[in-house]
């Protein structure tokens, strides 16, 4: 084994894979963006190299300097976890030239298995059931359009070189042949530099059940079962769980030993995953399965096959990387219970899934444990940026059955708390409460079939999550006056207190608070224990506390419950049950950097000559929009609007001569 | 310390009748006090903020930090006074806390009258700027008034203590480090154009404010003049032109916050100059006060059942507790505040007048806050007690309490009568602030010895030449004369002419003190110096 283990990738993969070198006694060596130089995979290493700019293209795709950098920090092996460089076929070459480890299958393999045609050609060889489809080279109009026909509509048109969903067109009939293949080819150019696309037949529920194999370099070569991971969105993964549920044990054993046999066709070292497609019209039982691609890498979703095997994959990675046999063989691997993996994503779901950016003002999850696994490269304080994917975190649950791990990952969720940045969670509690969901029901089409369930049309703020807005404001109010009453000389000072106490009345505060448009005034009165709140819906009863974590414990008409309320300037983020509803807190005293505009006229401010004039009565202005240019003291002043608004009169014209205070233009009154 | 107990008896028909008649009363002063924060009326609030105006209360509550307390002064203000109908004397004041300082906040309220100043207007706002004085305490002004209103002229213009007086108030505030803030949110008119200009930063809200010595009528009638208010004295003319003012605000809660940052800057810490402890409350509960203050005034109780309700941990260290019983003197916390406490427990006799005298001594020397609670009929009467020279004793507690230097502050937890008023810190020897309860009464003597002493003067003069009285006239007599001083002597009657700074809730009143006592820490304690004690 070698000494020290240079990992070739950032965020949560670079993280969980330090983890298992540092257990093993492996020296960890990160690479950073200068986008990176706080996150948590460099803080985690033994070491960390500055490798270049945000943009991926510029750092973590450039092979060169990571190679140097590997060979300046004296590493023994390379691991590109997934994505980046992992499936760079010159990549794991250049590795193998440096005389150094590439932790994954040979070039040669890569290659094999990189371009989809040829890969399915190889597996069509080894007896593998391939998708009935159009691998061939003559790239014709004509020639796609009758194979297409031949292979029966509908049909799936593929980037030859693609993947995620770039480049990908579904045909239901001929008539739509022409201008869907236009668009596949041209996407795929602009995607892959490659217009050549594939043809294969479509399949109207499919689902998408993968196989974990892994060989060593002594030809073994054994599979870890299969991951469903079936609940896709725009063909990228949203839910993966080991094992598929009601998977026929003979399928099983079918799917295995072709995977097996894919794996063995190309001589393959390494972690690798068989893709294929089943067909469940009819159910799973006794359905066709085809081949699909080979990913030759460690996935994404490698963990729930970890938490239903109890082998640790990256392990497996490194030992064989180093030359070892695989530690087990197929008899000694089985399956334990039941895990499922769901990605939390920065992104807003009910924006079309937008990816959301920001700082993470708080993250926090629940208690990890055998049960609930969350893998995640950031921290609560972290950027997600623009420049990588805006994946947050991982979380992974097991137990003995799928109700069960259902059951774990509806809880972990529902603790997580998200605030600084839109996220899926409240999305992904849907998807894992969802009755259809629960019954198996699973193919790539649930997620589109079953929208309106799981992202609801938003109605307002809850009751709920007013009062835990409102209750945390005037908690936290408390805790910063006694802070402040604490270091002042009068610290147990009555006027420190936060209890609205005014001379014979009902001490009470009206907080204002906003959503999108919509004003919503919430009435906190004071009680000498607690508080009466009372919103646009009701009233209710309410204490509660902020504990050292900043959760608020908060009591609401008797029920005691955690959330948590963090406050960015005037947005306020209430995570509760999983779910982060976004407000905003009209604070009237926040309103310092409002502009003294409203001087209703631009003045001269010296003595000069006018050299242009911009405005005209009647011009609608925006603010610092150029009116009117004057020239003095040898220098030209640009005169802008004040503030928005519509010009009343303009008093001057080009080539004027005027005094120092002159109104040069003036502008209506504003109601 | 000494832990006072109780022999009340919470689940007597007493102590339950007593409550009845506390909340009876105090049901009727938050009716009243409902109608005074109505201001002008519904109709004239409407139209107030139909100006795009914050009410006034909304602006005291919008300067202030939010959640903290605001002791308000003299809510009841020209009750029944002129008419009746300028409530709370159409001014807002009270000490707030704004950027985590005191600062006295007076504000005119527009929707009464025009915001303008009546006498008891004045009186209210020379009040607020005493107590700013007294406890060096930051001005918030917010402006928004008439001016003089005009009728009054002769009660409000010419005098001592009239409406010049503020500015003089002003100036010799800001001539001892007091900084004062003026936020123009309406008119500053004539004299009130002083208001601001006296003041070290003024912000004024962009048409809405104005500052002028004289508005547009006065200029035309004047100098034919024709200009609008706004070119007269706006915000635009005096923020660029003239310099009147210093910061020019939007609207009002703009203005506000930028009050607060102005606050901000004032650079100022408090001297706690006393050992402060953790507060603790009372062992009995505060709210029992008002079961054990009896329903009539003349029922004898002890006061010491008051002090266990006030006080914390009911923790009073008693001074001189055999001598001179019918005045209680001791040592206790309020919210962790020390404090002196001198509390009748009869009337007064000559042992009581030195022994509170000898008590004040040992506060000022120590520096302790002294805390009056006032139930007293008067100084013992009689030939024995006047050969006995219980004046001069009697004179020794006024010169002592009248020289204290320590915060005073008085609560009339009952009757306040006679020279026993002036012994025990009434408003002529200037406590910091002064309350009375609902229940309490004040008059040079009570309704029946006004009524007994001035049917005998006067049966006396009739018999004298050789007439006579029937009984039932000179009971119609005494009747009148007891519905003038029940009339004059009640709580309403004092807060409507500002003899004290408003009616507390008996179960409130620990804030109240604590407040003011907290607040008196913005000014460096003063050493006493006591005139000649008549030996």
């Amino acid at each position: 084994m070698f000494d020290k283990l240079l990992i070739a990738n950032r965020g949560e993969i670079a993280c969980r894979i330090m983890e298992t070198a540092r257990r093993m006694g492996v020296r960890t060596v990160a690479v950073y963006s200068e986008a990176d130089a706080g996150s948590r995979h460099v803080a985690m290493a033994d070491e960390g190299w500055l490798i270049g700019p945000a943009a991926a293209a510029e750092s973590y795709l450039v092979a060169d300097k990571i190679l140097e950098v590997a060979k300046s920090s004296g590493a023994g092996a390379i691991h590109p976890g997934y994505g980046f460089l992992s499936e760079n076929a010159a990549f794991a070459e250049a590795c193998e030239d440096a005389g150094i480890i590439f932790v994954g299958p040979t070039a040669d393999a890569i290659r094999a298995m990189g371009l989809k045609d040829a890969a399915k050609a190889i597996m069509q060889k080894a007896k593998v059931p391939v998708v009935p489809g159009y691998h061939d080279e003559d790239q014709s109009p004509d020639v796609l359009k009758q194979a297409a026909a031949d292979i029966g509509y509908p049909v799936l048109i593929k980037a030859v070189a693609g993947g995620g969903g770039k480049g990908m067109r579904q045909v239901h009939a001929e008539s739509d042949f022409d201008e869907a293949l236009e668009g596949a080819m041209r996407e795929s150019k602009a995607a892959f530099g490659d217009d050549r696309v594939l043809i294969e037949k479509y399949l109207t529920k499919p689902r998408h059940i993968e196989i974990q194999v892994f060989g060593d370099k002594a030809g073994n070569a054994v599979h870890l079962f299969e991951r469903d991971c079936s609940l896709q969105r725009r063909h990228q993964k949203v839910v993966e769980e080991a094992p598929a549920p009601d998977m026929p044990l003979a399928l099983r054993e079918q799917m295995g030993a072709a995977a097996v046999k894919a794996a063995e066709a190309i001589g393959y070292v390494g972690a690798g995953t068989v893709e294929f497609i089943v067909d469940v019209t009819n159910g799973l039982d006794g359905a066709e399965f085809f081949f699909m691609e080979m990913n030759t890498r460690l996935q994404v979703e490698h963990p729930v096959t970890e938490m239903i095997t109890g082998y640790d994959l990256v392990e497996w990675q490194l030992r064989v990387a180093a030359g070892e046999d695989l530690p087990v063989g197929q008899d000694e691997i089985s399956i334990n219970g039941h895990a499922i993996e769901v990605r939390l994503y920065a992104e807003a779901p009910a924006n079309n899934f937008l990816p959301s950016t920001g700082t993470l003002s708080r993250l926090r999850f629940g208690a990890t444990g055998p049960h609930v696994r969350v893998d995640t490269g950031v921290r609560e304080g972290d950027q997600v940026s623009i420049h990588y994917d805006p994946m947050i975190a991982k979380m992974i649950v097991w137990d003995r059955d799928r109700s069960s791990a259902l059951r774990r990952l509806r809880v972990a969720l529902a603790d997580c708390q998200i605030a600084g940045l839109n996220s899926n969670t409240a999305f992904l509690i849907r998807v894992a409460a969802h009755p259809a969901f629960i019954d198996g029901e699973l193919d790539t089409g649930f997620i589109e079939r079953h929208a309106a369930d799981l992202i609801p049309e938003t109605g307002g703020v809850p009751y709920r999550v007013l009062v835990l807005a409102a209750l945390d404001q005037v908690l936290r109010r408390a805790v910063d006056a006694r802070h402040m009453a604490t270091k002042s000389n009068d610290p147990h000072s009555p006027w420190a207190q936060v209890n609205g106490w005014v001379m014979n009345d009902d001490a009470h505060e009206v907080l204002r608070f906003a959503d999108g448009d919509e004003e919503i005034a919430v009435t906190v009165h004071y009680q000498t224990n607690g508080y009466i709140i009372d919103m646009p819906g009701g009233s209710v009863r309410a204490r509660g506390e902020i504990d050292v974590e900043g959760n608020l414990i908060a009591n609401i008409d008797g029920v005691r419950s955690i959330a948590a309320v963090v406050k960015e300037g005037q947005l306020i983020t209430v995570m509760s049950h999983g779910s982060a509803q976004r407000l905003t807190l009209h604070d009237p005293l926040e309103v310092g950097d409002m502009e003294d505009g409203g001087s209703g006229a631009i003045t001269a401010p010296m003595f000069g000559k006018i050299v242009q004039v911009m405005a005209m009565p009647g011009d609608v202005v925006e603010k610092d929009m150029p009116l009117v240019i004057l020239e003095a003291m040898k220098m030209e002043h640009t005169l802008c609007a004040p503030e928005n608004g519509v010009v009343a009169e303009v008093n001057v014209v080009a080539g004027d001569q005027i005094d120092d205070g002159a109104v040069l233009v003036s502008f209506e009154e504003k109601e | 310390m000494a832990v006072l107990k109780s022999d009340i008896k919470v689940r007597s028909d007493e102590f339950k009748a007593n409550v009845a008649h506390m909340e009876g009363l105090l049901g009727d002063l938050g009716e009243k006090i409902e109608v005074i924060k109505g201001g002008g009326g519904k109709r004239s609030q409407d139209r107030h903020v139909g100006r795009g105006k914050l009410l006034p209360r909304d602006r005291v509550r919008g300067l202030l930090d939010p959640g903290a307390p605001f002791l308000e002064f003299s809510q009841l203000a020209c009750h029944e006074m002129y008419g009746g109908d300028i409530p709370g004397a159409g001014i807002i004041t009270g000490v707030g806390r704004v950027k985590g300082q005191e600062v006295v906040v007076v504000c005119n309220d527009a929707t009464v009258k025009g915001g303008t100043y009546c006498p008891i207007t004045v009186k209210k706002h020379l009040r607020a700027q005493e107590i700013a004085m007294d406890n060096n305490l930051p001005c918030v002004y917010l402006v928004d008034s008439g001016g003089a209103n005009l009728p009054f002229q002769d009660e409000i213009f010419p005098d001592r203590y009239h409406f010049g007086r503020i500015f003089y108030n002003q100036a010799t505030m800001s001539s001892r480090g007091i900084p004062q803030v003026a936020v123009v949110m309406g008119s500053c008119t004539a004299g009130g154009a002083y208001e601001p200009a006296m003041s070290d930063d003024v912000i004024i809200v962009r048409q809405q404010g104005t500052i002028f010595l004289g508005g547009p009528p006065l200029v035309k009638a004047a100098t034919g003049e024709i200009v609008s208010a706004e070119d007269l004295g706006g915000a635009d003319m005096h923020s660029r032109t003239s310099g009147v003012t210093d910061y020019y605000a939007m609207n009002d809660s703009h203005a506000l916050a930028m009050a607060r940052q102005v606050v901000g800057t004032f650079n100022r810490k408090k001297y706690v100059s006393v050992d402060v402890q953790a507060p603790r409350e009372p062992l009995y509960d505060p709210a029992e006060l008002h079961g054990v203050i009896p329903r009539d005034i003349r029922t004898p109780y002890d006061v010491r059942e008051v002090i266990a309700r006030l006080v914390d941990g009911s923790e009073f260290d008693e001074f001189k507790k055999l001598f001179g019983a019918t005045l209680v003197t001791g040592y206790a916390h309020i919210q962790g505040y020390p404090v002196g406490i001198l509390a009748n427990n009869g009337i007064l006799y000559r042992e009581s007048a030195l022994k509170g005298a000898h008590f004040i001594e040992l506060c000022c020397q120590r520096n302790i806050p002294l805390l009056f609670l006032q139930n007293i009929t008067g100084f013992m009467v009689g030939q024995k007690y006047e050969a006995g020279g219980i004046i001069k004793d009697g004179a020794k507690l006024v010169m002592a309490v009248a020289c204290a230097k320590v915060p005073k502050y008085t609560i009339m937890i009952g009757g306040s009568y006679g020279a026993g008023n002036y012994g025990m810190c009434g408003r002529s020897f200037s406590p910091r602030l002064l309350w009375n309860w609902p229940n309490a009464r004040i008059s040079v003597m009570g309704g029946e010895q006004a009524a007994s002493v001035l049917s005998t003067v006067r049966r006396d003069a009739l018999e004298g030449r050789g007439g006579t009285w029937p009984v039932e006239e000179e009971e119609t007599f005494k009747n009148e004369i007891r519905e003038q001083y029940e009339h004059q002597g009640h709580p309403y009657y004092s807060a409507a002419r500002i003899w004290d700074d408003g009616i507390l809730d008996p179960a409130e009143s620990r804030m109240a003190i604590a407040l003011g006592i907290s607040a008196s820490f913005n000014a460096q304690p003063e050493e006493t110096k006591f005139g000649v004690f008549r030996m």
